[in-house]
């Protein structure tokens, strides 16, 4: 077998020491949704203008999103620093006092990366003891906003593949009997353990085996598995063909959705290299191991995220779930066992052939080990990527990390799991987040999504919302999720505009009990998780939407009334312009009055008005 | 091939032993218990999509779907329980809130299974009363009519139509709630790749596809089925004549039947108008100064006889030849050739399925 | 039948339709070239594709009606698409598509009479830290107010 070492030691020469100042934006799809693009253009013009002798990089997501875009400097012999919130107006200042004068701007830098050789600028802190990353343990993201994500070499000197060189080293078994040491679960959602999966794909007899990667990502608020294809597209590679050199593959596809066009463009380009370095191919470093990859991409379809859905989707076929038993692991792509993971897991298992099981399993609890990504998004303060050792409280991830609610306002829930999660109140915010504790509180780890949501979010209007999704993507194939979830959503329409009745409650809850227990797939089996987590813990809101036609969070739109208040109107009319339904009388400098029988609450006038004056209740 | 060996599991309290690979259903069918079935067909191959026939099974987590779950040793199942109750009633109350609930009218009624198990689990009403789908009802081909409204999604259709017709018309397309069995590009079957062997009537368990001719002629209670061969072509299918009052309203086809089972072609199952057609001809006619006149049997055989013997006569016997038909019997086209070997005296005998 | 509508698809096309022949489970990948070619599935298109790969037409039929991206009737140059993920909901999302229906006069499903927008329902755009998010072709726009949808849509061509 030939040895990546070497290579491994001349990259790290030629990377590891800089000669001139290197300038690295973060351009995941987030980034250049705030403009990483743009910044980039005004870097490049900066710096011609200036006739500055600089390299400008590219690399992805580092998960601040609250802080796009991020730009790293780096001068020969001193530490990096991050900056947050560039935008092209910032670009010359930047390059003035950092790169020209070497004092960093200290009002946008974020921290520095500390790394032992050279000396720290004083007043930045390092990152480890920055705010957004003190209580994390970036691991599976280590590389994420670090490395350049298109150059195979910068994952090689970040010792990547060194997991694959172990791996082909060792037989089948062992390999198999390492993940199960390291108590690695599956990212997914379910969390079923990787080592059993893998064991039961090695034990079916076939003279053909199949890896898959699940990347369809489809839960709303979820992008984990996004920015790290995007990151680190050869740490999924690297995950994929230990699993198939442990299961017997020859062959692996990833599935991505359409929507990652990125995601895609990178992974392409890794296979590409992977195979140049003869990392992917026949004869994988001259071994006995031969593995390719394909990339099949998503055609607009949340259900192709199970995994026999998405088995029929490559397969070319509408995307409906299979009948299980027989499982994948047994009869799976074109009837051959097959292994799926999620992003995450692969990644998770490059890294546990790198650092070791035992080091792996000392991160985490007991049942749940290593860590776990979560996208924080909703009302929380910063928005972005975490990543937290498996049992770190949903308390701690909120308001350690993410800094708590938005222009502090009252925390009220927190979204866990996607359409099949739970809203979890206050008083759950201590539970250790691991797949077991929960499930026990009526929502499930999913992918990693984190929703937060303050007290100006209605619970119903939630559930209604995450039902709406689940019934629009329900596949259609058995009748108490195709049927179930449309007379659901229907309940909660009806109570959200002031039509429920107390039995629509008993409906609810009969129907969910139905769909959970008959439902084919999970997409049916979970979808009334919404609405019960959000019936066993905020019902009041229910039994006010339905008894006192009211919504106490101001939401529901057909339960507000809008109305003036005398005190502060000036008469200044812009209410009555604003109004679509003509339903505001009043003249000039006289108090203006909405008509509530023609109002048909849209907010409107409520928006025009420099008042405050008026009133939604 | 594997020896198959023998499992016992307990159903229901009672035990039973069934040969390996048997589902869940199969077993309870065997100890005397019915479960019911919506999407499930015996021909077919098995979808689990309808979930009526959900069952408990200890160990299991959910309710598992016996006509997909195969029996182990030791499984023990419960069939009735309450929580499989409660599922069954939920799905056809769901079936219920989308159809159009005018069983009175319906030509299925005494004969769809959406009823019989409505009835069984006495679902009277659906709590669900908001949209029900609304699509037009296809009447523009002579034989099939479809109505969208009354599909329940089983799926047979579309499985019968690939498997055993082997002509993929149908697939379902849309997705969700909309849902729907079509052709390509959703036109009428009329348009389509149909041959209209109705063999997806055949399956349909609902009211969603009927043959047309029979709609208004008969409800099935007042139908008797009487098995007789096609008289179409040689094949020799057998089917049931629906016959109400002495007279033929259509045909259906009968999963008994020997060479055929449920399998028909457009001119069996569809064909039979002419038995009662005005326009039959049901007496002999001789043609008398030009036009043709009604005869006795004895009048026309008389003279059908008086013009062979003549022209054997004064041709030769080589002068006359018959051809027999497929759609006779094997009796009929033996006493043909019997007749002009014997009677006429030649060879000259034919056959119309001979080329 | 052979080839009995395919007159007027070109010979590229069909060649492009014809290597899919040579790789297992290529009706979606075909089906996605074909839009990328022509926009939208013409059924011409489609019925090729059903012999070229030798897939029953009613299955390209309804493979092509299950997927949210295919679309059956042709679409303008320009594809909006306003996240109506959970954030994005949270954070105004309906109105900032309400906003893009009011500018353009169509609904969302419609394109414009010129056929230069068309507005595509979508669930999560996964940009959520960004929330609001909408995504014209394939670049996505984060933070929007209704200014910035008049500026964006004005600055497009
Ligand atoms: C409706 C539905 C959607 C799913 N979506 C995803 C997804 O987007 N990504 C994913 O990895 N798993 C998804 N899953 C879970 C997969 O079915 C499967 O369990 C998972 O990919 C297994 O990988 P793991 O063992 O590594 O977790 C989904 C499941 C359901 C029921
Ligand atoms: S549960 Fe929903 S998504 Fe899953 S198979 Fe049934 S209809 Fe399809
Ligand atoms: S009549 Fe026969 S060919 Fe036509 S759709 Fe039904 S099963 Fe298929
Ligand atoms: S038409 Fe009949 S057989 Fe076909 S899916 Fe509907 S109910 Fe089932
Ligand atoms: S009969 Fe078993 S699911 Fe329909």
């Amino acid at each position: 077998m030939r040895s990546l070492k070497l290579l491994r030691n001349d990259l790290k020469e030629k990377y590891h020491s800089i000669s001139k100042p290197r300038i690295t934006i973060g351009m995941g799809t987030c980034g250049i949704a705030a403009g990483a693009d743009k910044v980039k253009d005004a870097l490049y013009h900066a710096v011609a203008e200036k006739g500055l002798d600089v390299d400008i990089e590219v690399t992805s997501c580092i998960g601040m999103c609250y802080k796009e875009v991020n730009v790293e400097v780096a001068l020969p012999d001193y530490p990096p620093v991050v900056y947050g919130d560039i935008t092209p107006a910032r670009v010359t200042r930047m390059l003035e006092e950092h790169v020209v004068g070497n004092t960093p701007v200290l009002e946008w830098a974020e921290f520095q990366l500390e790394n032992g050789k050279h000396t720290p600028y004083q007043d930045i802190s390092s990152m480890e003891s920055s705010d957004y990353y003190f209580h994390q343990t970036r691991e599976v993201t280590s590389r994420c906003g670090r490395i350049s994500p298109e150059n195979i070499e910068e994952y090689l000197i970040t010792d990547g593949y060194e997991g694959l060189e172990k791996v082909l080293m060792t037989q089948p078994q062992k390999v198999i009997d390492d993940i199960k040491a390291s108590g690695l679960r599956g990212r997914g959602g379910g969390g079923f353990p990787t080592g059993l999966k893998w064991q039961f794909a090695h034990d079916a007899e076939g003279d053909k085996k199949y890896i898959v990667c699940n990347a369809d990502e489809g839960d709303p608020g979820a992008f984990m598995d996004r920015s790290i294809l995007e990151g680190d597209p050869h740490a999924v590679l690297e995950g994929m063909m230990i699993a198939g050199y442990a299961i017997g593959a020859d062959e692996g596809y990833i599935y991505v959705r359409a929507e990652y066009p990125l995601a895609i463009k990178r992974l392409k380009r890794a296979i590409k290299q992977a195979k140049e370095y003869g990392l992917l191919g026949d004869h994988i470093l001259e071994s006995s191991f031969s593995f390719d990859i394909h990339i099949k991409v998503g055609a607009g379809a949340f259900v192709c995220g199970e995994e026999t859905a998405l088995l029929n989707s490559i397969e070319g076929k509408r995307g409906m779930p299979r009948l299980r038993p027989p499982f994948p692991a047994v009869k799976g792509l074109w009837g051959k066992p097959t292994n799926n993971n999620n992003v995450e897991t692969y990644a998770n298992v490059a890294l546990i052939f790198r650092k070791g099981t035992e080091w792996y399993a000392s991160i985490g609890t007991e049942n749940s080990k290593g860590t776990k990504v979560f996208s924080l998004t909703g009302k929380i303060a910063k928005t972005g990527l975490a990543e937290v050792p498996m049992g770190t409280t949903l308390r701690q991830i909120i308001y350690d990390i993410g800094g708590g609610i938005q222009e502090n306002k009252r925390f009220k829930a927190v979204q866990i799991g996607g359409p099949s999660g739970g809203c979890l109140p206050e008083d759950k915010l201590d539970i250790p987040v691991d797949y077991d504790s929960l499930i026990k509180v009526g929502a499930m780890m999913g992918s990693g999504g984190l929703v937060v949501m303050d007290e100006a979010t209605c619970m119903v209007d939630v559930a209604r919302y995450f039902l709406t999704f689940s019934q629009a993507e329900s596949c259609g194939k058995c009748t108490p999720c195709r049927e179930g979830t449309t007379r659901m959503l229907e309940i909660l329409n009806r109570i959200t505009s002031g039509e429920g009745e107390m039995e629509d409650i008993e409906r609810l809850e009969r129907l969910a009990r139905v769909m959970k227990t008959t439902s084919l797939c999970g997409l049916g089996q979970t979808a009334p998780n919404p609405v019960l987590s959000t019936l066993r813990y905020f019902k009041d809101e229910y039994i006010a939407h339905i008894k006192d036609k009211r919504c106490p969070s101001g939401v529901c739109n057909h339960l507000l009334t809008y109305s003036i208040d005398a005190e502060k109107c000036i008469g200044c009319t812009a209410c009555a312009k604003a109004c679509p339904v003509n339903a505001i009388t009043g003249t000039v400098k006289k108090t203006h009055e909405i008509n509530p029988e023609i109002c048909i609450t849209c907010g409107a006038c409520m928006e025009a008005c420099h008042f405050d004056a008026v009133i939604r209740v | 091939m594997k020896k198959m060996s023998d499992v016992t599991l307990t159903i229901d309290g009672k035990q039973i032993k069934v040969p390996s690979g048997t589902t869940v259903m199969q077993a309870a069918e065997k100890a005397g218990l019915s479960i019911p079935a919506l999407c499930y067909d015996p021909e077919l191959s098995i979808a689990g999509s309808c979930r009526m026939c959900v069952v408990e099974i200890d160990g299991m987590n959910n309710l598992p779907t016996s006509c997909s779950t195969v029996a182990t040793e030791g499984m023990v199942v419960q069939t009735k329980s309450k929580p499989v109750i409660e599922a069954r009633k939920m799905v056809l109350e769901l079936y219920l809130a989308d159809h159009p609930l005018d069983c009175m009218t319906c030509q299925k009624n005494g004969n769809c299974l959406l009823q019989k198990y409505a009835y069984e689990y006495q679902v009277k009403d659906t709590p669900f009363k908001e949209n029900k789908h609304r699509y037009p009802i296809e009447d523009n081909n002579p034989f099939i009519v479809r109505d969208m409204d009354k599909c329940i999604n089983c799926g047979k259709c579309i499985r019968v139509c690939d498997e055993v017709q082997g002509r993929n018309v149908l697939q379902y397309a849309y997705r969700g709630y909309d849902t729907k069995v079509t052709t390509a590009m959703d036109v009428p079957l009329i348009e389509s790749e149909c041959v209209f062997c109705g063999s997806c009537v055949a399956v349909c368990p609902t009211g969603a596809l009927l043959e047309k001719k029979m709609i208004g002629k008969g409800q099935s209670w007042e139908v008797e089925k009487v098995k007789t061969t096609c008289p179409f072509c040689g094949v020799g299918c057998n089917f049931d004549l629906n016959v109400r009052d002495g007279k033929v309203i259509g045909v259906t086809s009968n999963p008994e039947s020997e060479v055929n089972g449920r399998h028909l072609c457009v001119k069996g199952r569809f064909g039979t108008d002419y038995i009662h057609h005005p326009e039959r001809i049901t007496t002999p006619l001789i043609k008398k100064e030009g036009v043709f006149v009604e005869a006795s049997w004895d009048e026309a055989l008389d003279l059908v006889s008086k013009k062979f013997l003549a022209m054997k006569k004064e041709y030769g016997n080589e002068s006359i030849g018959a051809l027999s038909s497929a759609r006779c019997t094997n009796e009929e086209n033996y006493v043909m050739q019997k007749f002009v070997r014997a009677v006429i005296g030649n060879n000259n005998i034919d056959h119309c399925a001979r080329t | 039948m052979t080839n009995r509508n395919s007159n007027h698809l070109d010979i590229k096309f069909k060649k492009m339709m014809e290597d899919y022949k040579e790789h297992k489970g290529s009706l979606i990948p075909a089906l996605q070239t074909t839009q990328e070619v022509y926009g939208y599935l013409p059924k011409e298109a489609m019925e090729y594709i059903s012999q070229v790969l030798e897939i029953p037409f009613s299955e390209v039929f309804g493979v092509a009606t299950f997927y949210a991206q295919f679309r059956l009737q042709p679409r303008g140059k320009h594809v909006i698409k306003v996240c109506s993920g959970t954030a994005c909901h949270v954070r105004g999302g309906p109105h900032i598509l309400k906003e893009v229906e009011k500018q353009l006069h169509i609904k969302s499903g419609e394109t414009t009479n010129d056929n230069k927008f068309s507005i595509e329902p979508v669930a999560c755009l996964g940009a959520c830290g960004l929330a609001p998010v909408m995504m014209i072709d394939e670049e996505t726009f984060g933070r929007l107010t209704k200014e910035r949808v008049h500026q964006i849509l004005d600055s497009i061509e």
